[in-house]
């Protein structure tokens, strides 16, 4: 669905992903993570068309995604801290995306319900807390039932109830077989959601497994522990 | 005896009458042709010329003849004649309509041409496409009425002027038109005349153009859209009064150009959309009163030369500039002027503004050292340094001022 | 596209500094013809506004919005909508808010006070004017991710031409006054839209002082109808290069 083909990115001197090669295929769930400042959110901006990659080739589909804005309609993506125009209502946002997209599909209205976000519409952006603003971010990603789903740390700043929410919204689309790709410091949160992990630190991939590989062959039973012990089995080998 | 005498007397009287007689020329009347008819005339006769066209060539008037057209006949030169001359004292030509004079730069031919003549009247004549309208030479006592001279001059060289006066005396140049002509009236050693209500427009040089012709007076007339306006010059104790002076567009043309005047009132004039309203080199003693300066580029341009001058009373309205100079020196009197361009105030309301005016605006005197600034003109920067310059004046002469502007436009 | 342009104008006409600009742009209109006894003044008023207030404003308002505006460009961006397309919806967007705020300030008591050719003329350049300095605003802001230093170009440009492009004209004037320069100095003024602007306007409303002196050779040019023409291509070129490069540099931006 997905394939990344030697991503590279610099941001003036700065290099930001090195020689990044992935692919991801529908009805998987994956976690991108890795620590602060290892290129996860361009790697996702890159993949949005957000940030135009340096060299490489991002396709979606067998096709090219460079210069290309069509392939949109069938991605949804939650960002990391949702940015929208301080004097527009919740309403008028939700309608002006809908006026944007202009599609005729079935909306996908599950999450306005869940979050019960209708009592709120007509309360400016500005006014909103930074858990509100992530519940509107999360219902534009997911509105226009998209086959790809990006969620850049999408409960962090949710209420656990919200959270809980959002977490059984993701394991449905899963389950619909759509493309999820997530990224996420809180590795705990994760374990009932995911199926593949990827790893990365210093603009490059560090690994990428499938949960069960990842389990296997470090004998753990949670992807948390799972990775600590990987990782500190590294830094021993580095320190000898 | 006596009665014998007075009766004498009497039918001398009745004898002169009878004398005077008309001849009428016309296809159909038996004179033919003017030539025969004035020959044929004695003094004081009529020679009254039916509806036709004449070409005779040169029509020579040497008595006083009263010489009258019905219906304007046409007297045509066949662009090689002179189509009249006179040449007695106290000619009358009425009623004419004179075309196509010859063409000559030597002779100066003319439609109708006066010579060292006294009481020759000219009035109610058509001349069109003449080389010269009408010349007085040498005249005096002479009345120019009611013509209406037209030609179709494109360059300065290859037209005469319309009115033209060379060495005359007591002239009264009134009501004319005159268009397409080089000068439209022409005055050169003229003196104690009076040009009185014409219309001089579309000439390719002046409207009206006068030298060494003192002791004139000029009223109520009309000069539009010529070349270069008006220029008088090198003349004593002219009298402008209640003239227009409209449209005269172009490099180098005034409404009305001063050159080497002395004692003459300039008053009651307006001065409208020239490219500059005066312009005056070397004017002395002059008084510039109740005159209006308006949507004119230079209201007034006043050289150094000038001096002792007095300019109390008029309207600046609209001009772009409203004076400029080309020195320091001011030796000028400003007095009383309304100048639109003024921002003062007037706390006592007695109509004066308390703070003086300075109508020399710096960007006047910068356009005057180089023209090319003219580029920058109305530019926010421009407006800046005059804003700046009028507060605190160090390019323009300080001395340059109305010390009492009025706070109203005066109605003239 | 339609819909992003209504989206974007009908959210600038609620913002309150439009509006604003628009009741300041009138009053100044109305106050200057009905105050001035003749309306040649209330012209000169006006043509300050167009040389001084108009451009000012588009360009401070373009470059704030656009800064205040990168939450939504970054939303509309994650959108399946080509980034060519926002960015023309800004602009347009944007200049039509400036053209109809200074048509209805300015354009309206103009054509009342004065419908003749300095009306309309004056109606036109402003237009122009206010589209440039938009477009100006583009190329700016587009050049820095930092709002401050983002205002601090937009004032820096408009300084440069309402006063500094002007004073190195001057200067070059009086530098090179022996030489006959006259015909240069009107390609220089192709330099700056509002000199181009300017001088339209001139050839107007003081056309008497522009048939003298060195008047005659401008006028000579600007005057034509072919320097009419080119006048307004060139205002049109001030429009089209700022923001054609301000879009090339959008389409390769990182958000």
């Amino acid at each position: 669905m997905i394939e990344i083909k030697n991503i590279y990115k610099k941001f003036g001197k700065l290099e930001v992903l090195k020689d990044i090669n992935l692919s991801f295929k529908n009805g998987e769930c994956i976690a991108l993570i890795g620590p602060n400042g290892c290129g996860k959110t361009t790697l996702i901006k890159s993949v949005l068309g957000m940030v135009i990659p340096s060299k490489g080739d991002i396709l979606v589909d067998q096709k090219s995604i460079l210069k290309k804005y069509k392939y949109r309609e069938q991605i949804g993506y939650m960002p990391q801290i949702g940015r929208y125009p301080d004097y527009m209502t919740v309403g008028q946002i939700i309608e002006m995306i809908k006026k944007i997209r202009n599609s005729d599909q079935e909306l996908d209205e599950d999450l306005i319900n869940a979050f019960e976000l209708e009592k709120i519409f007509d309360k400016q952006m500005r006014t909103l807390s930074g858990g509100t603003t992530q519940k509107v971010s999360a219902i534009l990603a997911f509105l226009f039932n998209p086959d790809v789903l990006i969620l850049d740390e999408p409960t962090a700043g949710l209420d656990p109830l919200a959270s809980e929410i959002l977490k059984e919204k993701i394991i449905k689309e899963r389950e619909k077989g759509k493309l999820i790709l997530i990224t996420s410091h809180l590795l705990s949160e994760l374990d009932d959601m995911i199926s593949q992990i990827i790893f990365m630190q210093d603009g490059k991939v560090h690994f990428h497994k499938t949960i069960a590989d990842l389990l296997e062959s470090t004998n753990e039973q949670k992807i948390s522990k799972a990775i600590a012990k990987i990782l500190k089995s590294e830094s021993n080998e580095q320190n000898h | 005896m006596k009665k014998n005498l007075f009766l004498f007397f009497l039918f001398l009287l009745f004898s002169s009458f009878l004398h005077a007689k008309v001849i009428e020329v016309g296809a159909n009347k038996p004179m033919k042709s003017i030539k025969k008819a004035i020959a044929l005339a004695k003094i004081d006769d009529t020679v009254l010329v039916y509806n036709g066209v004449y070409k005779e060539g040169n029509i020579v008037i040497d008595k006083k003849i009263i010489f009258i057209g019905k219906d304007y006949p046409v007297l045509d030169g066949q662009k090689k004649y002179e189509v009249l001359s006179v040449k007695a004292d106290g000619v009358i030509v009425k009623s004419f309509k004179v075309i196509n004079s010859g063409y000559g730069t030597l002779d100066d031919p003319c439609g109708i041409k006066v010579y060292n003549r006294k009481n020759v009247i000219i009035q109610d004549n058509i001349l069109d496409n003449n080389f010269f309208g009408i010349y007085i030479q040498n005249g005096t006592k002479c009345i120019v009425k009611n013509n209406k001279i037209k030609a179709y001059g494109k360059q300065e060289q290859l037209i005469g002027n319309g009115i033209h006066c060379w060495k005359s005396d007591s002239i009264q140049i009134l009501a004319n038109t005159i268009s397409g002509h080089r000068d439209g009236i022409y005055f050169e050693f003229v003196t104690n005349s009076m040009v009185r209500r014409n219309i001089s427009i579309h000439n390719s040089r002046y409207g009206l153009h006068f030298m060494f012709s003192n002791d004139d007076a000029y009223i109520s007339n009309v000069f539009k859209n010529n070349g270069a306006g008006v220029a008088v010059m090198y003349t004593h104790r002219v009298k402008m009064y209640n003239n227009y002076f409209l449209e005269n567009w172009g490099d180098s043309a005034y409404g009305l150009l001063l050159k080497e005047i002395t004692d003459s009132n300039i008053i009651g004039n307006h001065f409208n959309e020239n490219t500059s309203g005066i312009h005056m080199e070397g004017i002395t003693r002059t008084r510039i009163e109740k005159n209006v300066f308006k949507a004119n580029g230079w209201g007034m341009n006043i050289q150094a030369s000038c001096m002792d001058n007095v300019i109390k009373n008029n309207n600046f309205v609209g001009n772009t500039f409203d004076i400029s100079t080309n020195g320091s020196l001011v030796l000028n009197t400003f007095n009383s002027n309304y100048w639109d361009k003024y921002e003062g105030y007037d706390l006592n309301k007695d109509g004066v503004g308390d703070v003086p005016y300075r109508p020399l605006s710096l960007f006047a005197v910068l356009t005057e050292r180089n023209p090319s600034t003219m580029l920058l003109f109305r530019s926010f920067m421009i407006t800046l340094l005059d804003k700046s310059e009028k507060i605190l004046p160090s390019i323009t002469p300080d001395n340059f001022i109305d010390k009492t502007p009025l706070m109203h436009s005066m109605s003239l | 596209m339609n819909r992003i342009i209504k989206i974007i104008f009908l959210d600038i006409l609620k913002n309150k500094i439009v509006l604003a600009y628009t009741l300041i742009l009138a009053l100044l209109s109305w106050s200057s013809f009905g105050l001035e006894d003749n309306s040649a003044k209330g012209l000169l008023t006006i043509l300050n506004v167009i040389l001084f207030t108009v451009p000012l404003v588009s360009i401070l308002f373009a470059t704030i919005y656009l800064y205040n505006s990168s939450e939504f460009i970054e939303l509309l961006l994650s959108q399946p909508i080509k980034r060519k397309k926002i960015w023309l919806s800004l602009f347009l967007g944007l200049s039509l808010s400036m053209v109809a705020a200074f048509f209805i300030g300015t354009g309206i008591p103009l054509l009342i006070n004065a419908p003749d050719s300095v009306g309309i003329m004056m109606i036109v350049v402003g237009c122009l004017i206010s589209v440039i300095f938009v477009a100006l605003a583009f190329l700016g802001s587009i050049l820095t991710r930092d709002k401050a230093k983002g205002i601090g170009i937009a004032i820096m440009i408009w300084l440069y031409f309402a006063l500094l492009f002007d004073g190195m004209v001057l200067f070059l004037l009086f530098q090179l006054s022996d030489y006959p320069i006259e015909k240069a100095m009107v390609a220089v003024t192709a330099l700056s839209p509002m000199d181009l602007a300017r001088i339209q306007i001139l050839l107007q409303l003081d056309v008497s002082a522009m048939m003298g002196y060195t008047g005659a050779i401008f006028k000579d040019f600007f005057g034509t109808s072919l320097g009419l023409i080119m006048s307004f291509m060139l205002l049109c070129l001030w429009v089209v290069i700022p923001f054609y490069i301000s879009l090339k540099k959008f389409k390769n931006k990182d958000l």
